[in-house]
């Protein structure tokens, strides 16, 4: 179950080898959290481009009014497999990828504390992704319910609807292998002197991370075998004809459903805190501070579910319940966001590629956040649930705010990871090319949102049409500029710069300071001791 | 199997372990807590009286445009021209509030050995109170067939508009009942 089942022996002399195969096989039978990692990372962005794919579909269909290009029904199959791709397949791996990939370098550990675990929790998933597309081959297609897959829709949606449950199981039971992976290795394996509130923020914005992530993943699993027993095995949780009741489906959901904001979220607050202290060259401001409201953010995110379903009927009580939780969140995000700007203040700053997506993604997040304030207003939200103000609010902290944090990331370590460095050039024309098109994308959905224009619909009303044509072209761009970032980054593995084992004059985590460029395949056999 | 890795992580094994059975049943007992919403929900809900299916008693239907401040007295007539009826309200006089649903009954018996038809056309005293004295139900509305010797009750449902003159304290509801030429019982 572990890096301890090797009763074979090999000792030192093979561990620049990669196991015992090559090719294919490597990466299958694979249990080096760096493999791992890596294979996390490209899953997460082919699926990040299937997503995105689905999303120019979207778009092209909303380029104007009236039904031009898919029908309504695969209109629909293709905003609710977007968000389940998007959110499941591309932004959650990716963090798992580089938490895989650094958590074991930065808290000195050798690998990961159960490497076969870490095998299987990849390795399920281009199983789970391969059902979301086969979803669309069967009778009825792939469901059309929206990612949330509420009920009463996925009571009566094809054997599509069944796929899409059995990949939403797949999926939580890959993330909560994860999950206690992460925490059993954060708890158990840092080096000597390596004391908790020594660990670099990102590995505590994991650990927090994880232990959302099993307390939430099998909630919604629940929810999802409910779905599916009252699809074919006679019960009625949702199903009204039965006395069930289909609000219940939503408050489970929801409770699965706002943590979940905060696993995509904080990871990426995560490598925000490594990133902006490296190029401010300047430890980060309020450390303490980060750690307190992160776990903050972690306990209120399990109180504040309802405020997704503000207009499904609850007494004024609960509404405002619910309100107050939600704007108490601000709070420790806005100490976060504090520091963040206190790190930089006086800082010795430069603008690299990891910076300005940083930077980019500090004030896009926050704008991002700052709707979302709006939203949590009861009154506000009854007027504006389920219009396009909803899909820019968490646009703005989901596409942008963690897809720029993964941007960031990947370009902060990519040096690390593959000795080799990227053209700082073309980085900053992909940060300046998706920080432009991404805005025009999402910023008019605000209008459009506030002009009353419902979401998940493939026609609309002529009067909107200015602001979805702006949308489109927007989304184009994102969506062609992210070709751009491929190529850095196999440009960057192919004939890239030697990179320094320094790479960041800030950095001052342990994979910096600690170990050569690129990294050894095995790091940290004997673990370090911190003074 | 074709590990190549050193054993680096050995003597923390057996605490791994544990880290790893504690950990899955936290997820396991959140598996069953999503299971036990259900229930829990269905009492707090219960308990709070949101989300049922039947009307609360306090939350059904509640007619807030009476009046409570003023009655208005309603005075009952009822006469037959040239009709051997005999014809008559089994209530000759109401107090109601404006905005009030009221039903009273008029009664009438075909004196006649054969079936006769009838109209009823009813007038207000004063006249100008016609307008706001809204009938819902009223055998005024059709015409009625008795056959020889029947005796029927038919009511009249009114509310009195709130927007009646304060002036007017009592209005007379009259009744008469014209015979319909030529229909005889036939029809």
């Amino acid at each position: 179950m572990s890096a301890v089942v090797d009763s074979h022996g090999h000792g030192h002399e093979h561990h620049d080898h990669h196991g015992g195969y090559s090719g294919i096989m490597r990466w299958i039978t694979t249990t080096n959290h760096k493999d791992i990692g890596t294979l996390y990372l490209w899953f997460s962005f082919i699926m990040f481009m299937t997503g995105g794919a689905m999303a120019m579909v979207i778009r092209l269909e909303l380029f104007s009014p009236g039904l031009q290009w898919v029908d309504p029904d695969f209109f629909n199959q293709m905003t609710t497999m977007h968000g389940l791709i998007m959110v499941f397949g591309a932004i959650m791996p990716a963090f798992v990828g580089f938490a895989n990939w650094l958590i074991p370098m930065q808290i000195g550990a050798p690998d990961m504390a159960f490497a076969r675990m870490n095998n299987w929790s990849f390795w399920i998933l281009p199983f789970a992704a391969s059902l979301l597309v086969i979803s669309f081959f069967m009778p009825g297609g792939a469901p059309g319910v929206g990612w949330t897959l509420y009920a009463p829709l996925t009571v009566q949606m094809g054997i599509g609807m069944d796929l899409t449950i059995f990949a939403v199981h797949l999926l939580g039971m890959s993330s909560i292998m994860g999950s206690i992976n992460i925490i059993t290795t954060i708890l158990n394996l840092r080096a000597p002197g390596m004391t908790l509130m020594r660990m670099p923020l990102f590995c505590w914005t994991w650990l927090i991370t994880a232990y959302l992530l099993v307390a939430a993943m099998p909630v919604l699993a629940g929810a999802v075998t409910m779905t599916l027993t009252d699809r074919h095995f006679g019960t009625t949780f949702f199903n009204a004809a039965g006395g069930g009741d289909p609000v219940l489906y939503q408050h489970i959901f929801w409770f699965f459903g706002h943590p979940e904001v905060y696993i995509i979220a904080l990871p990426a607050f995560g490598v925000i805190s490594q990133v902006i202290p490296a190029f401010s060259r300047k430890p980060l401001f309020g450390y303490a501070s980060m750690v307190y409201a992160t776990s903050a953010i972690a306990i209120l995110s399990f109180i504040v579910w309802a405020h997704h379903m503000y207009t499904v009927g609850m007494p004024v009580t609960g509404q405002l319940f619910f309100m107050y939780a939600t704007t108490l969140i601000a709070v420790p995000t806005g100490v976060k966001v504090f520091n963040w700007v206190a790190t930089m203040w006086k800082g010795a700053l430069s603008f690299e590629t990891p910076m300005l997506f940083a930077i980019g993604f500090l004030f896009l997040f926050t704008l991002g956040g700052f709707t979302g304030l709006v939203l949590s207003l009861a009154a506000v939200d009854i007027q504006l649930h389920d219009t396009y103000y909803v899909v820019a609010h968490f646009h703005y902290v989901m596409a942008i705010g963690a897809v720029f944090a993964g941007f960031a990331g990947v370009y902060f370590w990519l040096p690390k990871w593959t000795g080799r460095m990227y053209d700082e050039a073309l980085g900053k024309w992909h940060f300046w090319l998706s920080t432009i098109f991404i805005n025009i994308t999402f910023f008019v959905q605000h209008f459009s949102g506030l002009a009353g224009m419902p979401r998940r619909i493939p026609d609309y009303p002529l009067m909107f049409e200015t602001w979805n044509k702006i949308s489109s072209i927007g989304a184009f761009g994102f969506g062609l500029s992210q070709l751009l970032f491929l190529y850095i980054v196999l440009k960057a593995i192919r004939s890239g710069e030697k990179a320094k084992d320094k790479q960041w004059e800030g950095a001052d985590s342990l994979e910096w300071t600690h170990l050569p460029t690129p990294v050894p395949y095995h790091s940290f056999e004997t673990q370090p001791v911190l003074k | 199997m074709h590990e190549t890795r050193p054993q680096a992580a050995d003597p923390r094994r057996n605490e791994n372990r544990r880290m790893l059975m504690r950990l899955s049943i936290v997820a396991l007992v959140m598996f069953g807590f999503g299971f036990a919403l259900v229930p829990f929900y269905e009492q707090i809900c219960a308990a709070l009286g949101v989300n049922s299916l039947v009307p609360i008693e306090s939350a059904a239907a509640k007619n807030t445009q009476i009046d409570r401040a003023r009655t208005v007295s309603i005075e009952f007539d009822a006469n037959s021209h040239d009709l051997p009826w005999r014809f008559r309200p089994l209530v000759r006089h109401l107090q109601v509030h404006p905005g009030e649903l009221a039903t009273i009954e008029y009664e009438v018996v075909n004196e006649r050995a054969y079936a006769v038809t009838g109209q009823a056309v009813p007038s207000y005293g004063p006249a100008r109170a016609g307008e706001y004295f809204k009938k819902v139900e009223c055998f005024c509305f059709d015409q009625q067939t008795l056959a020889a010797g029947e005796v029927r009750r038919m009511p009249v449902v009114f509310v009195v508009d709130p927007k009646l003159p304060k002036d007017v304290s009592t209005i007379t509801l009259s009744y008469t009942f014209f015979e319909v030429a030529g229909r005889g019982g036939k029809s």
